[in-house]
Parts: C-alpha cells; structure tokens; sequence
C-alpha cells in the first residue's frame, strides 16, 4: 500500500508540476488542482498508514489512526477548493477582458497551436 | 488567560463580517466611518500588547482553553505585538486615503480591508506551523479581492499571475507541514523547537528538506530574488490604498522567516542550527542589487517603487541574516522606516498620477503639476527616507545595518552592495524627480490635488519623523526583541509550561 499510495503522490505531483507550467490557464488550473490533490494525500499519508482502526482510543481496539491528519486534509480540501473557485473565476474573468486564454495574457506566442 | 492577546483578530473579524452583513443597509459614509473606527481601535489594541509585552513577558493565549501543543496556541512576544502596531498604523492611514476617494469602486472593499487585517494580525500572533498556513491564506484570500479592486485588464493579468503563485506556493507549504508532521510528530512551533534538536539521523534529511520548502515559501511571500518577479507587476497594477497596505505583505514573509529562522532553525536545533544562514545573505544580497537594477530600468513611477520595495526585502534579509542581536534589531528598526515610507510612496505616485493628467504615472517629461510646490516637497522627502540619505530614518537604518556588519568576517560584502545599492537608488530617485518636476512643460491639465489626497502621505512620512526622533528608545526596544528572539527558551517555557504543569498535577 505504501508503494502505491507514494506513486499516486508522486504522480500527481508530475501531473501537476507538468500542468501548471503549461501557457494556457485551463491547464493551469488543472495543474494546480492536481498539486492540491496530491498534497492532500500526502498530508492523509504524514500520519501513517493504518488499515481498519478508528480514529479515536478504544478500549476493545488494538490500535487508533492518528486523526489530526484527518483534520489537516478536510482544512486543506476546503482551502484549495475555495482556491481553485476563485482562479477559476479569474481566469474566465481574465479570458473576457484580455481577449485569449494564455497565462501571460498575449495570443499565439509561447502556447500550441 | 489575558484575551488582550486575541482582541486584535476578533475586531477585524467582526468588523469585517458586520461591514459584509450590512453593505446593502448602511450607507457608504457610515461604513466608512465604522471601518476607520475599527482600525484606530485595533491601533490602540496593538499598543496595549505593545505595553504589555514590552518589559520581556510572553504572553500566550491557548485557543479553547486546550493547552498546547495538542490545542492551538496564539503567542504575543515583542516581535509580534511590534509587527502588530506597524500594521495598524499602516492600515489607518491607507484606509483614510481609501476614504477619500477609491473604496466606491467595489462594494466589497471595506469588509476585505479588514479579513485583511485579520489575516495579519494572525499570521503575526499564532505560535503554531498549521495555523499560520490558515492565515497565510485568509490574508491572500483577501489579498486577492483588494488587488483586483477596480478592475481593468492590467490588473486582471497581474491578479491571475499573483493567485497562481501563491497556490503553488501553498501547496510547497502543506507539503513541508506535512512532512514535519510525519517526521517530529507535532505542529506546534515550540514544540518543534524542542523536538527538532532530537531528530533521529534516519530523518534529518527529511526536516531539512522540509525546512529548505519552508524557506522556499516565506521567500516567495517575501519577494526574495529569484522569486521576486511577481510584486512590481501586483503592486504597480493595483490602486493606492491597497498597494501601500500591500507594503506590510513582504514583511509577512520576512517575518516568517526571522521566526522560524530563530525559533525552529536557531542556535540549540542541534544537526539543523542555522538552517537558513547560508542561503539568506547570498540570496538578500542578489535582491538587493537586482532590485536596485529594476529601480534603474522601468519607465514608470509605481513600478519603481514596486522594485524599492524588492530593495528593501534585500536589506531588511541581509539585516537578519547576520543572525546578531544588533544585525536583527538593526532589521526591526528598519522594517518599520521602510514599510511606513514605501506607503506613503505609493500613495504620493498616485496623486501624481491624477495630476498629470494622460501621461499617468510614466517617467516622460508632462504637464506640470497644480501644486508642483507641495506635491514635489513631499517627494522629495520621502525620496531621501527611502534611499536612506541622512538625516532621517532611513539613514540611521540603513547606519545601524552596516554597524552590525562591520563584526561579521562578511563585512566587505555587506558593506559595498549596500552602499552601491543607496548611490545607484539615489540616482534612480534623482533621475524620476527632475523628469515628473523639473522637466513639466506647457500648463497644468488637471485639478488640484485635494488636501483628503496628500494628508495620509504627510500623517506616514510623521510616523518616519517619529521613528528619527525617537530613535534611541525604539531601538532599545528593538533590541530587547533580539535578544529575545535569540534566546527562545523563554518563548518555549511560555508555551509548553501550562502542560508540563498539569502533567505533574496528574502524577
């Protein structure tokens, strides 16, 4: 599990890192949704794999899952959706007044054709 | 518990909340006149915490009652309750410049304003790594309404490059959180402190890995070079008020980076002590000759001081990375010249904008201005505050700096950058003050500026003349905050104390 739960972060994170320095904000965006989901998982990881336990002590239980990750991720998820809202808005607010959707706000240099 | 130390979040919080609630009932004049009046309160608060630290207490304030580190701790030492009182200071007079004339254009101005405030205030007063990552958000979040205030396709542009810079840089910094978490088992910045200095070999690649991201962030925040390309564009795109707020911004990120610098990466981290000395000088010094460069180089008046501003960052990073207590206190002292004269530059380029009519702010010979007289003898002082030309604070800033050079073997270095830095900004400010004054032609073509315009420039270039005459006592100050930044046991005891107590209670 470990090995595969490392691979996803770790291609998230190339997806991500690939995306975001891509020219056009679409893909911008996507790219740095990408991050954040990797983040998220990373964040869900820093407390240990753990399979089948609850997040609190108890008594009949054998382990616990740490939980304080668990409230690192749902604050972080509800961060970067908020984030990925608001550039998503500024991006098509950016494509209405500059006229193409490239990052640096200049049509046909630097993005595909 | 004192909730003194909580009262400078909750006012901008409910302030800016009510101003949300109540922006279709109330008229405009009485919201503006509640906002003005929320943040001269929250300059009183800031001065209380000021007092009530300033004789070396720490106060802490444990959110919920749960002590730290398993609750979330606010702290207020001298650095905090000092970066506190600039910002309200700060904060009062760009909103009077605001409500003078700017915060129409968008509804939602004021309310931002404050979760603005907000967003600094707790950045500046929490004592723990995740929390700060909440603020550093809650201040951007707001950041990013006010810069887009206005509108216009410039500042759209500018705003896209700014969000998506700091997304990313959001996530660099989840991921070092992340990685502190799974690596020392806490988030609580003392007890980070504590634990760092015991980190098993097996990790310490990883903390300092995840140190150097956090570097990398708080570099972002502070314009460090090479992560500087983004402010002249942010800062000279937006309106006035916002962009003199915004000069309290970079001082977010170089605060993080003197706190974490001294408290989690100082003196007793052991394997990791001094974590981000070598990297720091290098680094402040480059921003320092390349913002003098960009100073050099743009065609127009805002975008230079955007590149002061940049300077500054430079200086104020080279101050602190001597690691001293006269390099540090030295750095304090200067952040608060800096950040108050940078405003009121940013304030004065707007009503030279207004007064020169199409030609804007752009460094081409124009009409003259209604009041050149005025309008230019306050460019001129604010010139010599910011190229640090005796006799005011900028100078004996920039004196203290190259005094807490000249014990360090760097000394050379420091001393011929910084010196080469001020000729080359003297040059720069000389060259836009005889185009904009010296070389206007033809008549005035527009009214003159009204006295609500220039009378927060002139209330930020007093504070400066305070901060010059009150020298002595302030950098008294600033140094005992040194000192206290350099010895983090007390800060440490003061948080995890409570605990430690209860712990023996129990046995």
């Amino acid at each position: 599990m470990e090995v595969l739960m490392s691979l996803i972060v770790g291609v998230l994170t190339a997806c991500g890192v690939y995306l975001t320095l891509r020219g056009r904000t679409f893909t911008m965006v996507l790219g740095l949704t990408f991050l954040s989901y990797a983040v998220n998982l990373f964040l869900f990881a820093t407390g240990r794999l753990v399979v089948g336990q609850p997040p609190v002590i108890a008594a009949q239980m054998a382990g616990y899952t740490d939980p304080l990750p668990q409230a690192l991720v749902l604050t972080a998820i509800v961060i970067s959706f908020a984030m990925t809202a608001f550039i998503v808005m500024l991006a098509l607010k950016a494509y209405a007044e500059l006229g193409n959707d490239q990052v640096d706000g200049r049509a046909g240099q630097g993005g595909e054709p | 518990m004192n909730h003194l130390v909580i009262a400078p979040l909750l006012l901008p919080l409910l302030t800016g909340t009510l101003l949300l609630l109540l922006r279709r009932v109330l008229p405009l004049n009485v919201r503006r006149w509640l906002s003005l009046a929320a943040v001269t309160a929250q300059v009183v608060l800031a001065a209380l915490l000021l007092l009530a630290v300033s004789n070396g207490d720490i106060l802490v304030y444990a959110l919920g009652n749960w002590p730290a580190p398993y609750g979330i701790v606010l702290v207020a030492d001298r650095l905090s309750a000092w970066m506190l009182l600039i910002t309200a200071l700060l904060a009062w007079f760009a909103l009077l410049h605001a409500i003078w004339g700017t915060d129409p254009g968008n509804r939602h101005f004021h309310p931002l304003f404050q979760l603005q405030l907000f967003g600094l205030s707790g950045a500046f007063l929490t004592g723990d790594l995740f929390n700060l990552f909440v603020f550093f958000e809650i201040l951007l979040l707001a950041s990013y309404g006010l810069l887009l205030h206005g509108g216009g396709a410039v500042r759209t542009r500018a705003g896209l490059h700014f969000v998506a810079l700091n997304l990313a840089g959001s996530t660099l910094f989840l991921f070092a959180a992340g990685t502190f978490y799974g690596t020392l088992g806490t988030l609580n910045m003392a007890d980070l402190a504590v634990r760092i200095a015991a980190t098993p070999p097996d990790n310490l690649s990883l903390v300092r890995a995840a140190g150097l991201l956090l570097f990398g962030v708080f570099a972002l925040k502070a314009a460090l070079v090479p992560l500087h390309l983004w402010l002249p564009a942010a800062y000279s795109a937006t309106s006035a008020p916002v962009a003199a707020l915004f000069a309290i911004m970079t001082k977010v990120g170089v605060y993080a980076l003197l706190r974490v610098g001294t408290l989690i990466f100082g003196g007793e981290a052991g394997p990791v002590a001094h974590l981000y000395a070598p990297w720091l000088l290098p680094l402040a010094l480059a921003t320092l000759m390349l913002g003098v460069l960009g100073a050099l180089s743009v065609t127009d008046l805002r975008r230079q001081i955007a590149y002061l501003v940049v300077v500054s960052v430079g200086l104020l990073l080279t101050a602190f990375s001597l690691g001293t207590q006269a390099g540090i206190a030295a750095g304090l002292y200067y952040l608060a010249h800096t950040t108050f004269a940078a405003a009121a530059f940013f304030l004065l380029a707007d009503s030279i904008a207004r007064g020169r009519g199409e030609r804007l702010d752009r460094l081409h010979p124009g009409p003259p201005l209604a009041q050149a007289g005025l309008v230019g003898g306050l460019f001129f002082i604010t010139a010599v505050l910011i190229a640090g030309l005796p006799p005011l604070s900028g100078f004996l800033g920039k004196f203290l700096v190259l005094r807490a050079a000249l014990a360090e073997p760097v000394w050379p270095w420091v001393m011929g950058l910084v010196l080469t830095s001020s000729l080359l900004v003297v040059v720069a400010l000389a060259r836009s003050g005889s185009l904009l004054f010296f070389r206007a032609q033809g008549v005035a073509a527009a009214p003159p500026v009204t006295a609500g315009a220039l009378l927060p420039v002139a209330g930020l270039l007093a504070l400066c003349l305070a901060l010059t005459l009150q020298a002595g006592p302030l950098v008294r100050f600033t140094q005992a905050t040194a000192d206290q930044l350099l010895h983090p046991q007390g800060y440490i005891q003061a948080v995890l104390q409570p605990i430690a107590d209860r712990e023996t209670q129990h046995q």
